[in-house]
C-alpha cells in the first residue's frame, strides 16, 4: 500500500523540493503563456465591444484575475504559515515568504487597473467603495508581512513571526471587510454599484477565466522560482547546496 | 488565575506610576494632534463638528500606538519576560494583565480627556457622552491588538515604525465603529449598533489577542 502513495513529506525538505520545483517551473511558465495568449486573444479580438462601456471594459481581463489572485494568495500564504507553525517545517516558511511579494503585486495591479477603469467609467480614479478600500487594506497587510520578515535577521524567527502575523491577518480580513462594507453603506449613497454589472457575454467570461488561469500559473511559477532562491540562500551552509553550486569541489585541491 | 492577572496589573501600574512622564507625554501627544486639525482645516464650527469623531479617534489610535513599544521592551531587556514565560501559569494570562495595565494608563486617560477636546470641536453633550463611552469600550481592543504587534516587533530593527505598519491596518474596524458611533449620534441615528459591535471587538480582542501575543513572545524569546 505504501508504494502506491506518494510520500508527500519527502518534498517537505528543501533538498528534495529544489529539483522538483526546478522541473515544474518551465511547465508553469509554458501554461501561463498559453493561457495568457489565449485569454488575451479572446479578450481583445473575439469578445464583443460592451454596449455601455465601449472598449474600456477590456481592462477587466486583467483586473478581475489580479483581484482574485490577491485575495487567494493571502489565504495560501496563511495556509503555509499555519502549516509551518504546526509541523515546524522549513519549506512552509519559505513558501509563505516567496508568495508575499506576488500577492502584493497582484493587489497593487488590481488597484491600479481598477483606477484606470474607474476614470473613464465613473469619472474618478478612486472612490471609497467597500471593495476598493478592503483591497487597499489587503495591500497594507501584505506590506506589513514583507516588512516584518525583512526586519528580522534570523530566518527561523522571521518565518514564525510572519506566520503569526499572517494568521492574525486572515482572522481579521472578514472583520475588516464587513466593517468597511457597513461603514460604506452608512456614509455614501449607492452612487457607484459594482454588483449590478450587466450579465456578461459568454466569450467575455471565457476570456476572463483564461486570464485568471494565466495569472494562477504565473503566480505559481514565480513563487516557485523565488522559493528556490530563498532555499539556496538559507541552506547555503549545507552539503547539497555546495554540491549543486560547485560540481567539482575536490578537483580544485 | 485572577490573582496572577491582578498581580501583573499591580506591578505594571506601579512601574508606570514611577515613570509618569511617559503617560503624560502620550496624553499631550493626543491633545496636540487633535488641536492641529482645526489649525489646518479652519475654524468653521459646522465643518469641525463633522470632522470631530474621526479626528479624535485617529488621534487616539496614534496615541495608543505611541506607548506600545514599551509594553514588553523593558521586561525583555532586564530578563523579567523570560522569567514570566518560565512561570507555571499560562503566559497568555500574564499578557492579559499587561494589556489591561496598558489600557489603564493609556486608553482610560484618553477616554476621560476626550470630552474636553470634543468641546473644542463644538460637539453637543450627548455626542460627548457617546464619544467617551465609545473610547472606553474601544480602547481595550486597541491595547489587545497592539500587544500582538508589540510582541512581534520585540527587539527588531526599526521596531517603532514597523509596529505602526503591522498594527494600524488591524485597527481599522475599531476606528470605523468608534467614529461611527459618535457620527451616528450627531446625525441622530443613535449609537447602539456601533457600540455593540465595538464591545464585541473589544471582548474578542481581549480574549484572543493575549494568546497570539504569548505565541509571538515565545518566538521572540527563543
Amino acid at each position: 500500500m505504501s508504494n502506491r502513495l506518494i510520500n508527500w513529506f519527502k518534498y517537505a525538505s528543501p533538498q528534495s523540493f529544489y529539483p522538483l520545483a526546478g522541473k515544474l517551473i518551465p511547465w508553469f511558465w509554458a501554461l501561463a503563456a498559453v493561457f495568457g495568449i489565449a485569454g488575451l486573444y479572446i479578450g481583445f479580438l473575439v469578445a464583443p465591444i460592451d454596449a455601455q462601456q465601449g472598449e474600456g471594459y477590456r481592462i477587466i481581463f486583467l483586473h478581475v484575475p489580479t483581484s482574485w489572485m490577491s485575495m487567494f494568495i493571502y489565504l495560501v500564504m496563511a495556509f503555509w504559515a499555519g502549516l509551518g507553525l504546526a509541523f515546524n517545517t522549513r519549506l512552509s516558511g519559505m513558501m509563505a515568504q516567496a508568495l508575499a511579494p506576488t500577492g502584493a503585486l497582484m493587489a497593487f495591479l488590481s488597484l491600479w487597473t481598477g483606477a484606470l477603469w474607474g476614470k473613464p467609467m465613473w469619472g474618478t480614479w478612486w472612490v471609497w467603495d467597500a471593495r476598493l478600500t478592503s483591497e487597499l487594506i489587503l495591500l497594507f497587510l501584505y506590506i506589513g508581512f514583507i516588512a516584518l520578515q525583512a526586519a528580522i535577521d534570523d530566518p527561523r524567527r522571521a518565518d514564525k513571526a510572519g506566520a503569526i502575523l499572517a494568521l492574525v491577518g486572515v482572522v481579521n480580513i472578514p472583520i475588516i471587510y464587513f466593517s468597511v462594507k457597513w461603514w460604506n453603506t452608512l456614509h455614501q449613497g449607492a452612487s457607484v454599484s459594482l454588483t449590478k454589472a450587466p450579465s456578461m457575454a459568454q466569450t467575455m467570461l471565457w476570456g476572463m477565466l483564461l486570464c485568471a488561469l494565466a495569472c494562477w500559473m504565473y503566480s505559481i511559477a514565480v513563487a516557485l522560482m523565488r522559493a528556490r532562491s530563498i532555499m539556496l540562500e538559507r541552506e547555503r551552509h549545507t552539503e547539497w547546496v555546495r554540491a549543486l553550486l560547485d560540481p567539482q569541489p575536490a578537483g580544485k585541491e | 488565575m485572577l490573582t496572577l492577572v491582578r498581580a501583573v496589573i499591580g506591578r505594571d501600574l506601579r512601574l508606570a506610576m514611577r515613570r509618569q512622564a511617559d503617560i503624560v507625554s502620550a496624553l499631550f501627544f493626543f491633545i496636540i494632534v487633535v488641536s492641529l486639525f482645526p489649525l489646518g482645516i479652519g475654524p468653521e464650527p459646522d465643518l469641525l463638528r463633522k470632522l470631530a469623531p474621526g479626528v479624535l479617534w485617529v488621534a487616539a489610535l496614534l496615541a495608543t500606538m505611541l506607548s506600545l513599544p514599551r509594553l514588553f521592551a523593558d521586561d525583555h531587556r532586564d530578563g523579567t519576560l523570560e522569567q514570566l514565560a518560565l512561570a507555571p501559569q499560562p503566559l497568555g494570562l500574564v499578557v492579559l494583565g499587561k494589556v489591561l495595565a496598558h489600557w489603564l494608563v493609556s486608553g482610560l486617560p484618553l477616554a476621560l480627556l476626550a470630552p474636553v477636546l470634543g468641546l473644542q470641536f463644538d460637539l453637543d453633550s450627548e455626542a460627548l457622552w457617546v464619544l467617551t463611552g465609545a473610547l472606553l469600550i474601544g480602547t481595550p481592543a486597541l491595547s489587545g491588538i497592539g500587544a500582538i504587534g508589540a510582541a512581534l516587533t520585540l527587539g527588531v530593527r526599526g521596531g517603532g515604525v514597523l509596529l505602526s505598519l503591522l498594527v494600524l491596518p488591524l485597527y481599522i474596524p475599531v476606528l470605523i465603529f468608534g467614529a461611527g458611533a459618535v457620527d451616528a449620534t450627531v446625525t441622530g441615528m443613535g449609537p447602539q449598533a456601533h457600540l455593540s459591535l465595538l464591545g464585541a471587538l473589544a471582548l474578542g480582542g481581549l480574549f484572543f489577542a493575549p494568546w497570539a501575543t504569548a505565541a509571538a513572545l515565545r518566538i521572540a524569546l527563543e
